[in-house]
């Protein structure tokens, strides 16, 4: 795979949040404005990088029985610097953001990563890859934080549009109409790929990082066959 | 009485007005996927509350005793990412040498709960909430239960969304998402219940 297959690869045909399904839970919860889901993305993207280049710079050091609680230790790490950094220049977003920036610690996207590539490839490839699954995160989150608040604050970047900030379809930017634009967004994207994204060979247990925990005894593995029979049709 | 008032303040809070999952956005992974069936949903609440309480006890007094007292308030994530990690490990240890019948329906749920935001975000939120000892107890109880009743209440919509037939490209995980909508919606009904519980 070539670098600039590796770094796009993370933005259309393996979008953390909108193909590989990846950290939802900030996906679902930042998302009510515009500035909030670019931060947040910033955020991830940056400890994303270091703790790919970190553990991929480690993967031969670390022992592998112990690999997990190590992974959890550097990425919280950069979690606790990006978190002082953002209290320190951008109060703001530090306010706003609240505990979903220390909760990137056990974002699946992050640990996801380190399990699946940072652990097996060069620094230089790890990087490669951090930026685009970050960019990749980035952007489903900005598309989201779009339309929510567009059609449901009638703002954007806090600017007002003229006739929908006066008839908002408020519902949107609460915690309903998260669900409903992620579940519209998936099914875009479905539409638009036709299913064939779906085929990605790092979805279900062998995409997530808890799977070497609980031996792929996890129920998810019922709930992933009838993903892929649903993208085979 | 006062504070049995002020505990089932909390509770209900937590259960119902902001439920964990459905409005604050804890915890969505799991509830999307392990959801499916009505066992496995229980299963993994059980669990979840098991570890929430187990948490909470373990982090509360780490907080004040030791993060607080030497002025080390920052290294909070790291040290209660590590400490659930490790309770988790361990109480699935002692439960399969000693509790084996209940290691058996709560073994496979118990390592996917390490890096269940939920658990790390009902700590943090006590802390940020300014909960003492009892307190913190008793909103991890609301969370878990909270988020029992989410999945339970989910696994019955989603029974029923196996016989319906949505359109292909929303087939899967999209119709899910949007009958999650309109569960979360269901619950806006208890929006100023606690306001009205003493009143």
């Amino acid at each position: 795979m070539s670098k600039w297959q590796n770094f796009i690869k993370g933005i259309i045909r393996e979008n953390p949040v909108l193909v590989l399904l990846l950290g939802t839970c900030p996906t679902l919860a930042v998302t009510s404005s515009a500035v909030n889901a670019l931060g947040m993305g910033v955020a991830a993207t940056v400890v994303l990088l270091c703790s790919n280049m970190a553990i991929s710079a480690l993967r031969k050091v670390i022992p592998d029985k112990v690999r997990i609680p190590c992974y959890i230790v550097l990425i919280a790490g950069f979690v606790t610097m990006v978190e002082m950094l953002m209290h320190a220049f951008t109060p703001e977003l530090y306010e706003s953001l609240g505990i979903f920036l220390s909760l990137i610690v056990v974002n699946c996207i992050i640990l996801g990563r380190a399990e699946m590539y940072a652990s097996k490839n060069t620094v230089l490839d790890s990087a490669i890859d951090a930026v685009g699954m970050g960019i990749g995160f980035m952007m489903a989150l900005f598309a989201m934080a779009t339309i929510r608040e567009i059609f449901g604050n009638g703002t954007f970047f806090g600017l007002e549009i003229p006739f929908l900030s006066e008839n908002p379809i408020s519902i949107l930017a609460l915690a309903p109409g998260g669900f409903f634009v992620f579940g519209c967004l998936i099914a875009l994207v479905n539409k638009l790929t036709k299913g064939k994204a779906r085929g990605s060979k790092e979805f279900g247990c062998s995409g997530c990082p808890s799977a070497y925990l609980c031996g792929k005894q996890g129920e998810c593995a019922s709930a992933e066959q009838t993903k892929t029979k649903g993208g085979e049709e | 009485m006062e504070t049995l008032k002020g505990f089932i303040i909390i509770l209900m809070t937590s259960v119902l007005v902001n439920n964990y999952v459905l409005s604050r956005f804890l915890g969505i992974c799991p509830f999307l996927g392990v959801s499916k069936k009505l066992n496995q949903a229980t299963g993994m609440g059980a669990a979840v509350i098991f570890v929430m309480l187990m948490a909470t006890a373990a982090t509360w007094p780490i907080q004040t005793y030791l993060l607080d007292r030497f002025e080390i308030g920052y290294l909070r994530t790291i040290v209660f990412i590590l400490v659930i990690a490790a309770l988790v490990q361990l109480v699935e240890i002692v439960l399969k040498k000693y509790l084996p019948a209940l290691h058996a329906s709560l073994g496979i749920y118990l390592p996917l709960i390490t890096t269940n935001c939920a658990v790390l975000g009902v700590t943090i939120n006590n802390i940020n909430d300014g909960y003492n000892f009892a307190e913190s107890m008793v909103n991890s109880l609301g969370a878990g239960l909270g988020f029992l009743l989410a999945m339970v209440l989910f696994a019955g919509v989603r029974s029923r969304l196996e016989s319906a037939n949505p359109p292909k490209s929303f087939e899967g995980l999209p119709i899910t998402l949007v009958s999650a909508a309109i569960v979360a919606l269901s619950f806006f009904g208890f929006a100023g219940l606690v306001e009205g519980l003493f009143a």
